[in-house]
């Protein structure tokens, strides 16, 4: 069972397969190669200069959370009409962004998509911190966060449960399952590596801190047999999830009676976005990190290529979405829609559309042609402003939506205040300070799934 | 200083003062460990201080010290007063707790007396009502007279008798006065000048006679800012004696509005809102309505309702008037032609004056110059309608002067050194008299000045006495309405901080200067009764206390004879040419008395909806010849003085003029008022009081932004107010409906709410609303609703539960306006339910979409569904928690909601279930009618009623059952409880369309 997953397809020419790691590779290499960023290379400079800066930034967020609670969501620049804005807008952005991690791991994983090996780790991480920060903002955004724990079907006193009807509340089941499968799905497959590191490391609390994680792994045929079966049913189960976080997040808009939030199109196209997204910001660090750690052996252009392949294929899918949505503003003959699309497109936000237009829809366009796809430059560039235009995606369904319904008595305008930005930038703070001990101090690349695909694997079998 | 011995606690708070954070509590820790500490310990707690050797008491010990240090840290430390809780030892009379009661008095504005009914909970007044037995009121009210109860208790009112800024006694003031006045009894009291407002009291106008008697050579001024002179001087030319005019609207079939704002702010409008909106009531097939045509510079509620109006300059509006005296036959009518761009209008409406003889009006305003108001009355003694539609009485006022000629007169001789007393009773004369008199400046010379007045104002300030003034609810007196009715006013209330009535400070005049108020006014109505030959006094005081109205004191209509009317109008008009400037009353703060009411200032303005702030208006053509947008900050010069304010642009504000408000830029407001606004007062004069030409206008080039709560007025296309022709209406009843149909019943995914009980709806008549905000400040009063100030609503977060929607239609110059009171809809298919995480927002079983506000977390969720968006957001603490006074204004039936909940209108539940206990208790159901919600309660055109729409015999469900009857958003399939009643215009049919003059095609 465990071969059939990790190993090449029976009869898949070997050339194939080696373009996913540089050839000239051992066992010996691969372990040595990346478990050194870990364990023998010094805290450089620029790694500490950039935990620095993040963790400055995350404690920007520390001190706007902590002004929020005190003054109440009046410091942010809501208002009615727009009750929601960068609140939710960055909730979902991050949430999609956490969607390339699952998907890359489970389902790539079920298609026996090789390529996935090298990024897999690195990506289920970077959901994790993604979902870290996409959960926080539901906690903050509302009015009495002390409160905000009656969200969950807790038996209590008051006899009260959750109102089931309500959008939030299937968020609230969504992303806290999604949270906690992508930690334990990540964390198992972490297993072996970091028993590796444990036996590796010459620190004495290094080793007592990764023995402890490794939960006594010793790489015995058992021990392989049941975390082979473990790890795939957990990809089994986070698979559904993959679809479904990202539509029941779309359900937050699309249960709504609000013009342009009541869209069908919303769950396919939500889940696509956030595919994108997700893949945009893999891409965002891989780029990095790869030139920084030279792991160039292990995450090649090949995969740099396929990722950039799957972006465009999600990228067409949201375009889809956009389109349908002014198609169906006219095919309707719903005078509230047909306003909304106006108002988007011409409106005092106009400019966050056609933003969105540019560079979700055409920039991205680049990638049609392999020149743009193998240059890492070109694609490092397209895939922050990949990131950009999901954004601003969120940003133009919840604001420009709200600003003006129905009633043109109830019209309004919404600029963020200074602690909108704080907020926002002190969750990227956050992330980037979780990703930065990530990398110092576990295996950015699965190390012992990397060994599967040294061209040796095949003769000598596996294993420690 | 020996900081051994001296250390106390507000000597820490002081060495801690400054520090915060880490460096707060490192310095408490220093301090905890000084020996001064802990000598101050041994002394504040010497028994534990003992036992901190102790081993056995020591953990006692340190908790007790470890609570005084956060107390001492935390908050201030001072020792709470005894306070002993005492029960009633004997109950009041009908006093039960938690239950209000309700006592009738008046409140009066300009002189004029309004009636209405305080409830009060155990002693404290909550919320004014109209009285339903008063004829100015019949049981509505307008905004001020709802203020009433923030005024009273406004923690910026004058607590503290003073002299030259030092606090003084009420005896130290009745001394020096006396120490003043006596010695004048030999000139007969030369030198003394009483100025007030206009005076409608009875009582007030006695003793200030008495005094007048006793002091023949003494002086009385009357002065008010926005005063009534033209009006006076008016009915003298065309009558020789001035009479009160009092208009009928609900007879009237045509009535032609010459600038009078009937639906405004005039004596006895609260009343005129509720004839007209009778007068134009259109029910089932009879297409009954009266007619309205307006002619005005700035857009008022009453040009908002008119079928036709013209948009003129004030300078125009004697020619106006001219003309349409000539076209319905006054004799010696000015030969003048009309004013060209009024002429197609003004033609049609002599016809249709002329073809309802006898049941048409004729309306001059206030500001308008005598020659309009003499003309008024010839077109319509000429109309036959005196006696119909216009009933001329005696004078409601004690005594009717020119009050600028009065305040002319008391400047000169301020300014001639034959003043030595100054006696100002209420009123800010040092902010509102015109700039030309320079009353400041002569208050200075006088040797003795004292002011009563409810705030230290501007003019309080520049007099050496100042006396706070006991606010009407806080003493007796008395006053008379528009028809001449008096009340009895009763006060609520013993002052809440020693304020003294006008007739105790007049007493001091007299023999005997300790006379309360209360014996004071009893003596007028003593003498009242026995003129009246009433045997059993107290039976008659009693009864005109108790119903608010002292029974058949309304004035009779008096025969009058009209004058030759050429003479009163004096040369032919002329209409100037270039910019004119129209200064008028604030329709919310008015003259600037209610700047400090937070209520007021917060109450979006008529068609503006600003807050916050005057503006200069332009019209839409004038700001776009002279460059202007909204927001930037002009200058107008006018007659060599200037103001300087931020420009907004209002459709159908006359072209070539500017208006300003009044009341703004006051100085010495309170915390609330201070500095809002400009002061147009600036450029008031004696001679130019409303209007003046050959204004300039400059635009400064910079821009100040203001704070609107409603920045669209097109509806885009919706029916979102739908309107109609009275014709369309009689040839086919259905054309509302059929604007929007609603969706089938059956559309919806969740099974139907059934309603066994009570259903609890509401019909709001658009065709009766006149947009007077009445109901908006009466939902505030009623459910506590916070202000939130200029940034708050600038941003978008005003709270109000209920909000009035303004809509134009037709062209910018010569727009149609449509006032919708919209509130929560308490929708049978709430889009706000089913989104609430958490069931804070829930459906009762008798409709109603009640909030929870406990239980709500604050998501937002449910006001982004909810189509309406009539849910407020506590974004911050909004709520004032610690000003005690504020505490006592508040309704105590009404959570009071904190930061972080949503909040929105509840159909005033807490009526309803008092309704429902009432009935319970009786075994019966609830009557319709029983219950009227606090915006129902306010309404003068009655348009909002309130009921259960399962008894088809309800008021509410007839509404519900007729042809004009529509939901708002009703395709949305929200199925609202809250309907509204379609807008008609009764076009003429000579003129075709609603707009009427002005429109290019006749210019």
């Amino acid at each position: 069972m465990a071969d059939t997953t990790t190993m090449p397809p029976p009869g898949a020419p070997r050339e194939q397969q080696a373009v996913y790691l540089a050839p000239g590779h051992s066992f010996a290499t691969v372990t040595d190669k990346i478990s050194s960023i870990v364990l023998t290379q010094k805290f450089s400079m620029g790694w500490l200069l950039g935990l620095g800066v993040s963790a400055t930034l995350a404690s920007l967020l520390f001190v706007s959370v902590g002004y929020l609670f005190v003054k109440g969501i009046g410091i942010w620049g809501n208002n009615i009409p727009v009750g929601w804005a960068f609140d939710i807008t960055n909730f979902v952005w991050w949430i999609g962004i956490g969607h390339a991690g699952t998907l890359i791991s489970a389902i790539l994983l079920l298609l026996r998509q090789q390529w996935r090996t090298s990024i897999n780790r690195f990506a289920e991480a970077m959901t994790l911190f993604a979902v870290a920060c996409a959960g926080m903002f539901p906690l903050i955004h509302v009015g009495r966060p002390w409160l905000a724990y009656w969200l969950l079907p807790i038996p209590n006193t008051m006899g009260m449960w959750p109102q089931f009807r309500s959008p939030l509340i299937w968020d609230v089941f969504a992303v806290s399952t999604y949270a906690t499968v992508s930690l334990l799905f990540w964390y198992v497959g972490l297993i072996p590596d970091l028993a590796t590191l444990r036996d590796r490391t010459t620190s004495k609390i290094g080793r007592v801190i990764y023995a402890i994680f490794a939960l006594g792994w010793r790489g015995s045929a058992m021990h392989w047999h049941r975390y082979e079966t473990a790890y795939l049913l957990l990809a089994g189960l986070a698979t559904p999830l993959v679809v479904s976080v990202h539509t029941v997040v779309s359900f937050d808009f699309a249960v709504s009676v609000l013009p342009g939030w009541h869209t069908t199109v919303f769950p396919p196209y939500f889940v696509a976005g956030a595919i994108y997204s997700g893949f945009a910001m893999v891409l965002t660090l891989a780029i990095p990190i790869r030139a920084v750690y030279g792991l160039q052996d292990f995450i090649t252009m090949k995969h740099l290529n396929v990722m950039a392949k799957v972006m465009l294929a999600t990228g067409l899918i949201v375009a889809y979405g956009y389109s349908m949505e002014v198609f169906i503003a006219w095919y309707s003959g719903n005078q509230y829609e047909r306003f909304m699309i106006l108002n988007r497109m011409t409106g005092p936000y106009w400019w966050s559309y056609w933003g969105l237009i540019l560079t979700n829809v055409l920039i991205p366009q680049m990638l049609w042609f392999k020149r743009f796809r193998t240059s890492v430059v070109v694609l490092w560039c397209l895939s922050i402003v990949i990131n950009v235009g999901m954004w601003l995606e969120r940003f133009v369904i919840i604001v420009t939506s709200l600003h003006r319904d129905f009633l043109p008595s109830s019209w309004g305008m919404y600029s963020p205040s200074i602690w909108d930005w704080t907020t926002y930038i002190g969750t990227i703070g956050l992330f980037l300070t979780l990703l930065f001990l990530f990398i110092r101090f576990l295996p950015v690349i699965s190390i012992f799934e990397m060994r599967t695909m040294v061209p040796a694997a095949k003769v000598e079998g596996r294993g420690e | 200083m020996s900081e051994h011995h001296d250390l106390d606690l507000s000597a820490i708070r002081a060495r801690l003062d400054g520090t915060s954070g880490p460096e707060y509590w490192r310095s408490l820790d220093e301090l905890a460990n000084s020996e001064a500490f802990q000598a101050y310990l041994h002394r504040e707690f010497p028994e534990q201080a003992s036992e901190f050797t102790d081993p056995v008491g020591r953990r006692q010990f340190l908790r007790l010290m470890g609570a005084s240090l956060a107390l001492a840290g935390v908050s201030a430390c001072t020792k709470q007063p005894a306070e002993a809780i005492v029960p009633y030892v004997r109950a009041p009379e009908e006093m039960v707790p938690g239950k209000p009661l309700f006592f009738a008095t008046a409140l009066t504005l300009g002189g004029y007396a309004t009636g209405v009914l305080v409830e009060s909970h155990e002693g404290r007044p909550t919320k004014i009502e109209g009285n339903p037995e008063h004829p100015a009121s019949l049981g509505a009210t307008d905004i001020f007279m709802q203020a009433a109860i923030l005024a009273l208790y406004d923690p910026d009112r004058s607590q503290t008798l003073s002299h030259l800024g030092d606090i003084r006694t009420w005896s130290a003031f009745v001394g020096a006065f006396r120490a003043v006045v006596e010695p004048k009894r030999a000139s007969e009291g030369a030198g003394i000048r009483v100025l007030t407002e206009t005076v409608t009291s009875p009582t007030l106008a006695r003793q200030i006679r008495e005094m007048l008697a006793d002091f023949p050579a003494a002086k009385w001024h009357q002065f008010d800012a926005v005063n009534r002179d033209n009006v006076r001087a008016g009915s003298t030319a065309a009558f020789g004696s001035h009479v009160e005019t009092r208009y009928q609207l609900d007879k009237a079939r045509v009535i032609v509005s010459l600038d009078a704002d009937v639906l405004g702010a005039m004596p006895g409008s609260v009343r005129y809102i509720h004839d007209f909106a009778a007068g134009r009531r259109v029910r089932g097939a009879t297409g009954d309505m009266s007619r309205l045509y307006v002619a005005e510079s700035a857009p008022t509620n009453t040009g908002g309702k008119a079928d036709h109006r013209i948009a003129i300059k004030p300078s125009a509006l004697e020619a106006v008037a001219g003309a349409l005296a000539r076209a319905v036959g006054v004799p010696g009518a000015p030969q003048a032609p009309a004013p060209e761009a009024a002429r197609t209008v003004l033609d049609a409406a002599a016809r249709d004056l002329l073809a309802n003889k006898g049941a048409c009006l004729v309306v001059a305003g206030d500001e308008q110059p005598a020659a309009v108001h003499a003309l008024a009355h010839a077109i319509n003694a000429a109309l036959g309608n005196v006696g119909t539609t216009v009933v001329y009485t005696d004078p409601v006022e004690a005594e009717p002067v020119d009050q600028v000629q009065s305040l002319r007169d008391l400047v000169a001789d301020m300014n001639g050194g034959t003043v030595d007393l100054l006696l100002i009773l209420g009123g800010n004369p040092v902010y509102t008299a015109p700039a030309d008199l320079k009353f400041g400046d002569a208050l200075r010379k006088i040797a003795f000045t004292a002011h009563l007045g409810l705030y230290e104002d501007e003019t309080a300030a520049l007099c050496q006495w100042h006396v706070p003034e006991a606010h009407p609810l806080e003493a007796w007196g008395d006053a008379r309405a528009w028809d001449g009715t008096a009340t009895i006013m009763q006060p609520l209330i013993a002052p809440l901080y020693g304020g003294r009535s006008a007739h105790e400070l007049l007493a001091a005049f007299s023999s005997a200067p300790g006379r309360s108020a209360y014996d004071l006014v009893r003596d007028t109505w003593k003498k009242t009764a026995s003129e009246a030959r009433v045997t059993d006094f107290e039976g008659y005081w009693r009864k005109s206390v108790h119903d608010g109205v002292v029974a058949g004191t309304a004035f009779a209509p008096k025969a009058v004879t009209l004058g030759t009317i050429s003479a009163a109008a004096g040369s032919a008009p002329k209409t100037a040419s270039g910019l004119e400037c129209v200064l008028r009353a604030d329709p919310t703060v008015h003259d600037g008395r209610f700047a400090n009411l937070g209520w007021l200032q917060e109450l979006p303005k008529p068609f503006t909806k600003l807050t916050w702030d005057n503006t200069v208006q332009f019209g839409p053509a004038t700001a776009a010849r002279l460059g202007i947008k909204n927001e930037d900050v002009v200058e107008v010069r006018v007659r060599g003085r200037r103001l300087q304010g931020p420009a907004w642009i209002v459709p159908g504000q006359a072209d070539d003029t500017v208006t300003v408000h009044l009341g703004y830029g006051r100085t010495r407001a309170g915390r609330v008022g201070n500095g809002v606004g400009f002061d147009a007062y600036a450029v008031r004069t004696s001679d130019g009081l409303w209007w003046m030409d050959g204004a300039a206008v400059r635009n400064s080039g910079v821009s100040t932004p203001l704070a609107s709560t409603q920045l669209h007025h097109d509806m885009d296309g919706r029916a979102i107010i739908r309107t109609g022709t009275l014709d369309q209406y009689v040839k086919n009843p259905g054309f509302v409906k059929a604007m929007e149909p609603d969706p089938p019943k059956t559309l919806t995914m969740y099974p139907p709410h059934e309603y066994k009980g009570y259903a609890w709806g509401m019909a709001v008549d658009i065709n009766a609303c006149v947009g007077c905000n009445a109901c908006v400040v009466a939902c505030q009063s009623e459910n506590n609703i916070p202000v939130v100030g200029r940034e708050q609503v600038a941003k978008g977060r005003e709270m109000h539960w209920i909000r009035v929607d303004t809509y134009y239609k037709g062209p910018a110059e010569h727009p149609e306006a449509y006032h919708q009171p919209v509130m929560c809809q308490h929708c049978e298919n709430a889009p706000c339910e089913v989104v609430c995480p958490v069931a804070a927002t829930v459906h009762s079983d008798e409709g109603l979409n009640d909030m929870v506000y406990n239980r709500c977390v604050g998501t937002r969720y449910c006001s982004n569904n909810c189509p309406y968006k009539v849910r407020r957001f506590n974004f911050l603490l909004y709520q004032d928690w610690d000003t005690p006074t504020l505490k006592m204004g508040r309704n105590p039936d009404v959570s009071v909601r904190s930061r972080g909940v949503m909040e929105k209108c509840t159909y005033c539940v807490q009526r309803i279930t008092r309704a429902k206990i009432d009935s319970e208790k009786e075994d019966r159901q609830v009557r319709d009618g029983d219950i009227v919600t606090a915006c129902q309660q306010s309404c003068p055109a009655e348009a909002i009623v309130f009921g259960n729409i399962n008894d088809p015999e309800s008021r509410v469900a007839r509404l519900r059952a007729e042809a004009l009857n529509y939901s708002l958003l009703g395709e949305l399939n929200t199925r609202p409880r809250t309907t509204y009643l379609a807008a008609l215009k009764n076009v003429n049919p000579e003129l075709g369309h609603a707009t009427g003059a002005g429109d290019d095609t006749h210019e």
